[in-house]
């Protein structure tokens, strides 16, 4: 078991009233699962993200993310965490204009402490990954969205994390590029990662092994969702 | 953190216009800041060399009162000090650290010495046949005075250039006949410093006497001092040390010999005492150092306003870098890390200021000296400082920018578009 949930509440104060975004959610994933999770806009879905990606706290309900006690980490265990354990996938992808494909994979390895040759060395792997070693020299703006994308997951994998977060990952793209970026998932899955993705698409949740559906703050098993 | 300082300098290098506009206070605070002490320094400088006699070496040694150089211009001559003879003339040429040593007498401001209508009012020196070579200088027309001269009381006189042009006005000098107190003195020859650079400048009177108006010194021999002054008046010497090194150690070894020697009682308030030329350049430079260090608190309020330019622009740069920091968090990046990369940036920025303001303070320094003949003397701990501080400006007006970009929430970060 890579991360267990039980009873988290998410809640935000909005002009004084106590808004409650997520509602005793219990979640298990194992190693090497590859969930889904769906469900229509504003039902919560980043917001658990955020809290399964270490990067919010929930206002309740206890979280054991890789042994680790996270409502009780302090901010720099989290972003040891966050760095180590968790490769995320933004739906803008959110690379770094000004560094090359190459220097954006290797960035996580960076705060990570890796020493500069060995830290090009494994983000011209995951570049390899996927399929990106003739594009290791180009910046964002000279790469397509799929491309992006895919060097987003290749700074994602670099570190060879424990859990794989993708908040609609395919949400920036079109379709076809959609779909070689929902194939590397799969073979990354293949080859043993653990693999958390949002998706508002019931065709590329059904690449997924395991589908879960939030409405309204409230997270099921059940295909409830049509 | 050689990747920190490098990624900074691409930063401000990918910013070059705003990068510059922001560092252009820092630049014209240090420019003036270098300036400023490059003229300090350079007065003081100068000051110094014009009293240590721009390498002549010499030093006066003088009777005092109480510690205050006794003037026979206006007092009467004191008691219990004897004549100093040319035997003991001879025996301190032999002292530690000296070279040769003329006897003089001296007067300033004098009066009662004219050519025709004329009036001369600078200064008269009595001296021996030595004192020229003591004080390196030359005759450049005429003839300086020999032993006999001396030896038959010859009424001849020496002036300096600018004795000879206030009193003679273009005239020839040499064979002119001059008087002073109603005695009628012949010039013989027009003297001048060897090194034509600067005026001798030997104490601290001289000093003002140059800055003001000096119409310039006439000598005559020292014999011949009792027939326009009195005979007893005691003497002045004049010491060529054998370098710049040991012209204190000549100084104190003359005057302890005078004290012994020519002081009848060791307790008198009448002491032979060297003028101490390094004291006496402290005490001008202090002088001029007062009026220019007002101008540096001019230059660190622009400085000053300089370091919350570069905050307000290290403000607006991390809001302009949001999403950037927010993705460095989340993927990792402790706060620490993301202050460190602020405060890098802040401080290349400003250091980089600070060197082009070096650069520029020298070279305007140059220009105003050779423009303005202002003396300056660029001080290369000076620019040191300058630089470091500079970057100590952009740490700590980097560090509200730095720990507002740590403090960021990577959640809202990443959402903020
Ligand atoms: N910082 C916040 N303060 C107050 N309310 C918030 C905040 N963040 C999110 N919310 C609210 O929480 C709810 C869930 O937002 P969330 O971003 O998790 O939705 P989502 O399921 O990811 O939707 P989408 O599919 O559009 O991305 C929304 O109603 C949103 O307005
Ligand atoms: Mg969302």
């Amino acid at each position: 078991m890579i991360l267990e949930m039980h009873d988290i509440c998410k809640d935000y104060t909005m002009g004084g009233s106590i808004v409650h975004i997520l509602k005793n959610i219990d979640l298990t994933v194992d190693e090497n699962e590859y969930l889904a999770i769906m469900g229509p806009s504003g039902s919560g879905k980043t917001t658990l993200m955020n809290l399964i990606g270490c990067l919010d706290v929930p206002t309740s309900g206890s979280y054991v993310f890789n042994g680790h006690d996270i409502p009780s980490c302090s901010p720099n265990e989290l972003a040891d965490i966050r760095n180590k354990d968790l490769g995320f996938v933004f739906q803008t992808f959110h690379l770094l204009p000004k560094l090359s494909a190459l220097e954006n994979a290797a960035l996580p390895l960076l705060y990570g402490g890796v020493r500069k040759a060995e830290r090009l060395e494994m983000a011209f792997e995951a570049l390899k990954t996927v399929g990106l070693e003739d594009r290791v020299d180009f910046r964002p703006d000279q790469l397509s969205g799929g491309q992006c994308q895919r060097v987003a997951i290749a700074r994602a994998i670099v570190g060879k994390p424990k859990l794989l977060l993708a908040d609609e990952p395919t949400g920036a793209l079109d379709s076809a590029s959609g779909k070689q970026v929902m194939e590397l998932f799969a073979q990354l899955h293949e080859a043993g990662s653990t693999i958390i993705m949002i998706t508002h698409d019931q065709k590329i949740a059904d690449h997924a092994e395991n589908v879960k559906y939030i409405y309204d703050g409230v997270l099921t098993g059940g295909a409830l969702y049509e | 953190m050689a990747e920190n300082i490098s990624l900074a300098f691409q930063g401000i290098w990918g910013h070059k216009l705003r990068s510059f506009l922001t560092m252009l206070g820092i630049i014209i605070g240090i420019a003036s800041l270098i300036t400023i002490v490059a003229t300090i320094n350079g007065t003081n400088q100068q000051i110094k060399e014009n009293l240590i006699g721009s390498g002549t070496n010499v030093i006066n040694v003088n009777l005092t009162q109480n510690g205050y150089v006794y003037d026979f211009s206006y007092s009467s001559i004191p008691d219990g000090v004897h004549a100093i003879t040319e035997e003991d003339r001879v025996y301190m040429e032999t002292l530690k650290g000296v070279d040769s040593v003329s006897l003089f007498r001296k007067r300033q401001w004098v009066d009662g010495v004219y050519y025709k209508d004329t009036s001369f009012n600078g200064n008269i020196y009595g001296t021996d046949a030595h004192f020229m070579q003591v004080n390196s200088m030359h005759i450049t027309d005429g003839r300086g005075f020999a032993e006999e001269d001396l030896y038959e009381h010859h009424k001849i006189a020496i002036v300096d250039a600018k004795a000879a042009s206030s009193l003679f006005a273009g005239n020839s000098a040499v064979g002119s006949i001059i008087e002073i107190k109603g005695e009628p003195f012949v010039v013989v020859g027009i003297c001048a410093p060897d090194t034509t650079s600067e005026p001798v400048i030997n104490n601290l009177q001289d000093y003002y006497m140059y800055m003001d108006t000096s119409s310039g010194t006439i000598y005559i021999p020292i014999s011949c001092w009792d027939i326009v002054y009195k005979y007893d008046e005691p003497q002045s010497v004049a010491i060529k040390a054998v370098n710049t090194d040991s012209m204190a150690t000549a100084g104190d070894s003359v005057s302890n010999y005078l004290n012994e020697r020519v002081i009848e009682n060791s307790e008198s308030p009448y002491q032979y005492k060297a003028e101490n030329l390094l004291e006496q350049a402290a005490a001008l430079q202090e002088l001029s150092n007062a009026t220019n260090s007002q101008l540096i608190w001019i230059a660190l309020i622009s400085l000053l306003v300089g370091g919350i330019g570069v905050m307000n622009i290290m403000l607006v740069s991390v809001t302009e870098r949001t999403k950037e920091i927010g993705l460095k968090i989340a993927i990792g990046a402790k706060q620490r890390r993301i202050r460190i990369q602020f405060l890098t940036e802040a401080a290349a920025l400003t250091s980089i200021g600070g060197v082009l303001g070096v650069i520029f303070g020298i070279g305007l320094s140059l220009l105003l000296s050779s423009v303005m003949g202002t003396p300056v003397s660029i001080s290369v701990p000076a620019c040191i400082v300058a630089v470091v501080f500079s970057m100590v400006i952009g740490i700590v007006f980097g560090l509200v920018p730095a720990i507002k970009a740590s403090k960021l929430n990577p959640i809202d970060a990443l959402r903020y578009e």
